[in-house]
């Protein structure tokens, strides 16, 4: 054993731990929510908005930096559109008034 | 800022993220939930744009504030009912988002820190990462079609499935060919374009392929599992970035995803397998259009309205025909007007009723239904035989008694026992068999009553009588 650990190995702890942790949360969701948790996931989804940002942004603008500019636009429509229905969704669920 | 830094920023908005799921196991907790998932997005975008602050910050910001504010207009504006749609659409936007960011990293690694050329490693992840946003892509702008109804306009979208001779192994053939100019992207020394281009032209037309057999009432299947592969593409993504937060947030959207499916397959009693490969309802269909006719007890909303006002206790059973008719709030006054009258109203949901996972809720909650009288299938089964009056609105196959019997196509589907109540009073538009094709008995039984017409209709004509 020895040598520097291939980042790759390390992404698989992080990907197999996340997995396990989304199992059990997901499990624990009750299904009168299910649909807020599609939004949700939605909007947690595009924080690949993070990817976008770095495509455009290189030190020199080229057509990459023009796609991830795109992807930047697109996943920000996610993230603000997920979060704002999810929340006028949940706003729904109210208890009985009396 | 450093790596480091960042890192643990990214730290605490994966955490953000696990406690905005883990929020939705209560009404109560979920709207805090919510917003600790938009804090951690907030967290998210911010260190990242802190460590970009060069060049094109202004087109980075102008791109977000275009972007966030058609999100915030569609979430503000967009109906109830219009939500599977919504959802869809969405899906698609991160597929894309995932293809485009998988092109600039093919282009230009440095920019995302990564070695240039592309190490090995990272290339197999880029190349999962693309595939899976473009078959997202594709597959949610055909589901967008299908539950949008644009299937009148372009036979596409057609909520009926589209089949052809050959269509699996056509699909087949190009997942296969797919896959192996994905794997000379993978084995090349340099930057490949060609088999990348390929590669990603491929899974597109997969993605549209693999969808178009499936049919409406399957859209909470593929809507489900399509909410999985944009989270798969999203982690993909992040692991070809070295993302460790991307790599989180995108495996808890895709297990959230994996899940769903399997509860909405679960509760169709199909296989995933199965209701991937679509045609479903295409020709039994036929079939059922040739049965004969039988006689069925037919009456007006004010004899409904008169059962339900002598009953002591009714269960309403909404379906997707309540969404069609955005019925929603004339139920909800026919439901209160019924508890003034002392009447224990309550709704039952089966998991699968609607087009997507917890859709009549969501249509319920809106009109103001108390959740406390909304109970899920296996909470309200076992207290049917006590029930005096069942009101199904726009529902069949989930309450199709045939689930019970051997030999028939939906046998082994759990249902909403409406047939053991002591009355039923089924709204429907017409006598039309439902998704699965299949004549329903529970239609010709001599306590069941049809009520045709609107659901809307219907129910606000219940209502009026009631005054």
């Amino acid at each position: 054993m020895g040598g520097s650990l291939d980042p790759t190995v390390l992404n698989i702890v992080v990907f197999v731990l996340a997995v396990f942790v989304g199992y059990h949360v997901i499990w624990n969701v009750t299904p009168a929510l299910h649909t807020p948790l599609m939004s949700v996931t939605n909007a947690i989804s595009s924080v690949i908005i993070v990817g976008a940002i770095l495509a455009a942004a290189p030190n020199e603008t080229d057509f990459g930096a023009v796609l991830g500019i795109i992807a930047v636009g697109l996943a920000s429509v996610n993230v603000a559109g997920g979060f704002l229905v999810t929340q006028r969704m949940l706003a729904m669920f109210k208890k009985k008034q009396k | 800022m450093s790596a480091n830094q960042l890192t643990l920023w990214y730290l605490a908005a994966s955490i953000l993220f696990i406690l905005a799921l883990k929020g939705l196991s209560s009404p109560v907790m979920a709207r805090r939930g919510n917003l600790f998932g938009m804090v951690g997005m907030g967290i998210a975008v911010l260190v990242t744009l802190a460590v970009v602050s060069r060049g094109n910050l202004a087109a980075i910001l102008l791109a977000m504030l275009v972007g966030g504010s058609i999100g915030a207009f569609v979430a503000r504006r967009v109906e109830m009912t219009q939500m599977p749609e919504l959802v869809a659409a969405m899906h698609s936007l991160v597929g894309m988002a995932a293809v485009l960011i998988a092109i600039a990293a093919v282009n230009n690694p440095g920019a995302f820190g990564v070695a240039a050329p592309l190490p090995t490693g990272n290339k197999l992840e880029l190349f999962i990462g693309t595939f899976v946003g473009a078959i997202t892509f594709s597959g949610s702008v055909i589901a967008f079609g299908k539950l949008a109804g644009l299937g009148k306009k372009f036979r596409l979208f057609s909520s009926a499935p589209i089949v052809f001779p050959g269509q699996h192994w056509l699909n087949l053939t190009i997942g296969l060919v797919m896959i192996g100019f994905g794997v000379a992207f993978f084995l090349s020394p340099e930057q490949a374009w060609v088999p990348f281009i390929v590669m990603t032209g491929l899974a597109f037309m997969l993605g549209f392929l693999v969808i178009i057999p499936i049919g409406g009432a399957d859209m909470p299947v593929v809507i489900s599992m399509l909410n999985s592969y944009s989270g798969w593409a999203a982690a993909g993504i992040g692991f070809s970035l070295n993302n460790a937060m991307l790599i989180i947030a995108g495996s808890l959207v895709g297990s959230s995803g994996a899940i769903l499916s399997y509860i909405m397959c679960k509760a169709m009693n199909r296989s995933f397998i199965s209701v991937i490969l679509g045609g479903f309802g295409a020709e039994e269909g036929a079939a059922a259009g040739g049965a004969e006719q039988k006689a069925v007890k037919s009456g007006s909303a004010e004899d409904a309205s008169f059962m339900m006002q002598n009953a002591e206790s009714v269960v309403i059973v909404p379906g997707y025909g309540l969404a069609v008719a955005r019925a929603q709030h004339a139920v909800k006054e026919m439901a209160q007007m019924l508890a003034a009258k002392g009447v224990n109203v309550r709704f039952a949901i089966h998991p699968v009723a609607g087009r997507m996972p917890g859709h009549m809720n969501v249509l319920l909650a809106e009109a103001e239904v108390p959740y406390e009288q909304v109970f899920e299938m296996e909470d309200i089964n076992g207290e049917m035989n006590t029930t005096d009056v069942v009101l199904v609105l726009g529902a069949n196959d989930v309450v199709n008694p045939l689930a019970y019997e051997k030999g028939s196509p939906i046998y082994g589907m759990p249902i909403i026992d409406v047939h053991k109540a002591r009355t039923v009073l089924v709204n429907k538009r017409s006598m039309a068999a439902g998704y699965a094709g299949l004549d329903n008995p529970l239609f010709y039984m001599d306590k069941t009553m049809m009520v045709f017409g609107d659901a809307k209709k219907v129910v606000e004509d219940i209502v009026k009588s009631m005054h």
